[in-house]
C-alpha cells in the first residue's frame, strides 16, 4: 500500500460568504496545503495537531468525502474511513436493522455483515435488545454497537477518527485492543486522536499538523513528545475565568490567578526534571469563611488524575478574613517524568464549594541532566518514587 | 497489492463516479429499505394511511370540482377521473417532496462517509413509489366497483408512471442540491406542491382548458402523465393531447438532464456546505 499526498490543498469558502449569493469578499481559506508523506502497507500511522490544524479534513480527502482543489493522492487497496462511529443509525430502526444498514453505509456487503453478524453482536454485548429500536437503547449500548459494526469492517486501509472516546472506561479499553488487533494484523491504519495514550500505543509513525501543513513527522514518542512542549506556551501568572456559570459554586471566596515564580533560565510553568514544583494561588474572599479548604489536583496528559492534595492537613480549621490571601503551593520530593501536566484547583469552606476549576493551569515537565543520568526519559507511567532495592 | 489504485484529484471524480454508483447498488437498496421500514413506525393505523391519504383527497376534489363546480366528467365515473390523476399526482408530489429534502435529512451521512451523493434522492423515490403501489391496489378496487373492465391499455400505465418518475426524479436533483446551499427551497416545495395540485388536471379533466392555451398548459409535465394515466385506464385515447404531450416529454428529458449536470456539478461541495 502506498500512500502520496502531495500538496494536496483544500479550498473551503468561509461560512460566513457562503450566506450571500454574490459576495465580492468572498474569502479564501486553505484548511491543508503544502502536505507532503508517504504510508507503506501494514503501518500505523497517528496524525495529531490541535483543533483546526487540518486533521479532519485530510480524512475526509482521504475518505473522498470532499474533493481536493489540487493536488495527488493515491491510494492502493480498499480504504474504509470512520470518521465518526454510528453514522447513518436509524433511531426507529432495531438493533439488527440497524447493523444492517450502517454496515451497508461502511462498505460492508450484505454477505460480510451476515457472517459477521454474531460477532458483531457479541462485541457490542446486545443481545437482548436486537429487536427493540436503538432509540430506546442507553447510550453506552447505543455506542457499542455503532462502535462494533466498525470494529468488524476488513479494509486494507482503515482511516479513524477520534472514535474511541465513545462508552465507559471497560469498553474504551476493549475498542482500544480492537483497535490493536488490527494494526497487529497487517494492515494500514490512519488513526487521528487527542488522546496521546492511544497514540503512543497502537501507531509506530506519528505525522504532527499545524495549520494545514506537516510540522514532524517520526517515530511516535519523539514527535509526541515534541508535540506536547510546544501545546502549553503560558504566561506566569494565569487568571482564572470562570466560562460556564455553575449553580452549585457559591463564589463567595473565589480563585482569583495562579503565579509561577519567575526563572531565568526556564520559561513560565515549566521545569526540568527533578526541580521543586512550586507555585502561588490568590484567592479573593467576598466575606469571612471558616473551614477554608484549597484543594489541587494533578493530571497526567491523558486527563487521568494522578496526585490530589488539600490543604487541611497543613492547615486545618482556617478561617480566612475578607481581601485577598496567597497560598503557596510546593510538592517536595515528587518527580514527574518528562511530558506535560495539567492541574484543577478547588476551594471549599464550611458553606460548601466555593470555586473550582478543573483544567486551571499546565505544566511541562522537561528533560534534565538528571533525567538523564537516570534514564526516566522512557519511563512508562508518570511518577518516578523514591524507592530504595537492596538484595537480603 | 495493484489490484486497486485509486487517484484522488482535483475534478478526477468523475472518471469512477458512475462505476462508483454500480458499485454502491447495496446501499441504494439499503437506503431504500430503511426509508420504507421507518415510513409508518409508530403510527397507529400504519400502512393504512397509504391508502387514506390518497382517498380522502380524491373525495374533496369529487365533491369541490364534481358536485359544485360541476365540471365536465368526459363519460368516466367522477371518482375514478379524479383518482386517475390523483394516482400519479400524488406519486409525483411525494416523490419530489422526498427528493428535495432528501440531502438535507441524510447530511449526517453526507459529511462522514462517501459514496455517490445521486444515490440518496434516487432513494428516497422509492418510499414514494411504495404508496404508488399500494394506491393502484385502490385504483383496481374502484374499476371493479365501477365495472370498468381493464384492456391492454392498462400497461401503459408503465410508460406514463415512468415519465412521473423522471420528472420527479430531475426536478427532485434540482431543488435537492438547490436546498443543500439555499435552504429557501425547503419553503419553496411546499408552494410547488400545494399550487400543483390545482394547476395540473387532478380535480377535472384537462379538456377544459381552451385549445388555444393547450400547449402552453402541456408546460406542466404532469398534464401528459395525468392524461395518459386517465387513457390507460379506460381505454380513450382522445384525453391525450399529443402536442402537448411530446412537449412534456421533451421537457422531462430537460430537466433530468439538467438536474443530473447541476447535481453533479453542485456534488463535491456538498460536505462542506450542508
Amino acid at each position: 500500500m502506498r500512500d502520496v499526498l502531495a500538496a494536496a490543498p483544500k479550498r473551503v469558502w468561509s461560512r460566513l460568504s457562503r450566506k450571500t449569493l454574490a459576495d465580492p469578499t468572498r474569502e479564501e481559506f486553505w484548511a491543508v496545503q503544502n502536505l507532503s508523506f508517504e504510508i507503506r502497507q501494514g503501518e500505523a500511522v497517528g496524525i495529531i495537531g490541535r483543533n483546526g490544524a487540518g486533521k479532519s479534513t485530510l480524512l475526509k480527502l482521504l475518505s473522498r468525502i470532499t474533493e481536493p482543489s489540487t493536488g495527488r493522492i493515491e491510494v492502493d487497496g480498499r480504504l474504509a474511513s470512520l470518521l465518526e462511529v454510528g453514522t447513518g443509525f436509524h433511531p426507529e430502526l432495531t438493533g439488527r436493522e440497524n447493523v444492517y444498514l450502517n454496515g451497508a453505509i461502511l462498505g460492508m456487503t450484505r454477505r460480510e455483515i451476515k457472517s459477521r453478524f454474531d460477532e458483531i453482536v457479541a462485541f457490542a454485548e446486545v443481545e437482548r435488545f436486537l429487536d427493540t429500536p436503538v432509540k430506546r437503547y442507553s447510550s453506552g449500548m447505543y455506542m457499542r454497537l455503532a462502535f462494533a459494526v466498525a470494529a468488524h469492517l476488513e479494509p486494507e486501509i482503515l482511516v479513524v477518527d477520534e472514535v474511541l472516546a465513545v462508552g465507559d472506561m471497560e469498553f474504551q479499553k476493549k475498542c482500544l485492543g480492537k483497535m490493536e488487533d488490527v494494526s497487529h494484523g497487517g494492515r494500514t491504519v490512519l488513526f487521528v486522536s487527542h488522546n496521546m495514550d492511544a497514540i503512543l500505543r497502537l501507531c509506530s509513525r506519528v505525522i504532527h499538523l499545524a495549520k494545514g501543513t506537516v510540522v514532524d513527522i517520526g517515530p511516535t514518542p519523539a514527535v509526541v513528545a515534541k508535540y506536547l512542549a510546544s501545546q502549553n506556551e503560558q504566561s506566569a501568572v494565569i487568571e482564572f475565568q470562570q466560562t460556564s456559570p455553575s449553580d452549585s459554586l457559591r463564589r463567595s471566596a473565589i480563585l482569583l490567578k495562579a503565579e509561577w515564580p519567575s526563572s531565568e533560565t526556564h520559561s513560565p510553568w515549566t521545569i526540568p526534571y527533578g526541580d521543586e514544583i512550586s507555585f502561588v494561588i490568590t484567592v479573593e474572599c467576598r466575606e469571612p469563611i471558616r473551614a477554608a479548604e484549597l484543594g489541587v489536583a494533578l493530571y497526567a496528559p491523558t486527563g487521568t488524575e494522578i496526585a490530589s492534595s488539600t490543604s487541611i492537613l497543613a492547615l486545618p480549621d482556617l478561617e480566612l478574613s475578607r481581601g485577598t490571601h496567597h497560598f503557596r503551593v510546593t510538592y517536595r520530593g515528587l518527580k514527574l517524568v518528562p511530558h506535560s501536566y495539567s492541574f484543577g484547583v478547588g476551594l471549599r469552606s464550611s458553606f460548601g464549594m466555593e470555586d473550582y476549576y478543573p483544567k486551571a493551569f499546565a505544566l511541562d515537565v522537561v528533560q534534565s541532566t538528571e533525567s538523564s543520568i537516570t534514564k526516566v526519559d522512557g519511563f512508562l507511567g508518570y511518577v518516578v518514587p523514591d524507592v530504595d532495592y537492596a538484595l537480603s | 497489492m495493484n489490484q486497486s489504485r485509486l487517484v484522488i484529484e482535483a475534478g478526477k471524480a468523475e472518471q469512477h463516479y458512475w462505476l462508483d454508483l454500480w458499485r454502491y447498488r447495496e446501499l441504494f437498496y439499503f437506503l431504500s429499505w430503511r426509508d420504507l421500514l421507518v415510513r409508518y413506525k409508530q403510527t397507529a393505523i400504519g400502512v393504512l394511511w397509504a391508502v387514506l391519504r390518497p382517498v380522502l383527497t380524491t373525495a374533496a376534489f369529487v365533491i369541490v370540482f364534481g358536485r359544485l363546480a360541476k365540471m365536465p366528467s368526459e363519460g368516466i365515473p367522477y371518482p375514478l377521473l379524479v383518482f386517475a390523476g390523483m394516482l400519479p399526482w400524488q406519486f409525483f408530489s411525494s416523490a419530489l417532496s422526498e427528493a428535495s429534502n432528501s440531502l438535507v435529512l441524510n447530511a449526517n451521512m453526507i459529511s462522514k462517509i462517501y459514496f455517490p451523493r445521486l444515490i440518496v434522492p434516487a432513494s428516497s423515490i422509492i418510499v414514494a413509489l411504495g404508496d404508488f403501489f399500494i394506491s393502484l391496489g385502490i385504483l383496481a378496487a374502484m374499476m371493479a366497483f365501477y365495472r370498468i373492465l381493464p384492456t391492454w391499455h392498462l400497461f401503459l400505465l408503465i410508460p406514463f408512471t415512468g415519465v412521473a418518475f423522471l420528472a420527479s426524479f430531475g426536478a427532485g436533483l434540482w431543488l435537492a442540491a438547490l436546498n443543500v446551499e439555499y435552504r429557501d427551497f425547503r419553503y419553496v416545495l411546499p408552494f410547488i406542491v400545494q399550487f400543483g395540485a390545482y394547476l395540473s388536471p387532478v380535480g377535472f379533466s384537462s379538456s377544459i382548458v381552451p385549445e388555444k392555451w393547450r400547449l402552453l398548459y402541456s408546460l406542466n409535465p404532469m398534464v401528459g402523465v395525468i392524461e395518459g394515466f386517465r387513457w390507460a385506464i379506460t381505454g380513450t385515447p382522445s384525453l391525450v393531447y399529443w402536442p402537448g404531450f411530446a412537449v412534456s416529454l421533451l421537457l422531462v428529458a430537460l430537466i433530468t438532464l439538467t438536474g443530473v449536470w447541476y447535481f453533479r456539478k453542485t456534488e463535491r461541495a456538498f460536505a462542506d456546505v450542508i
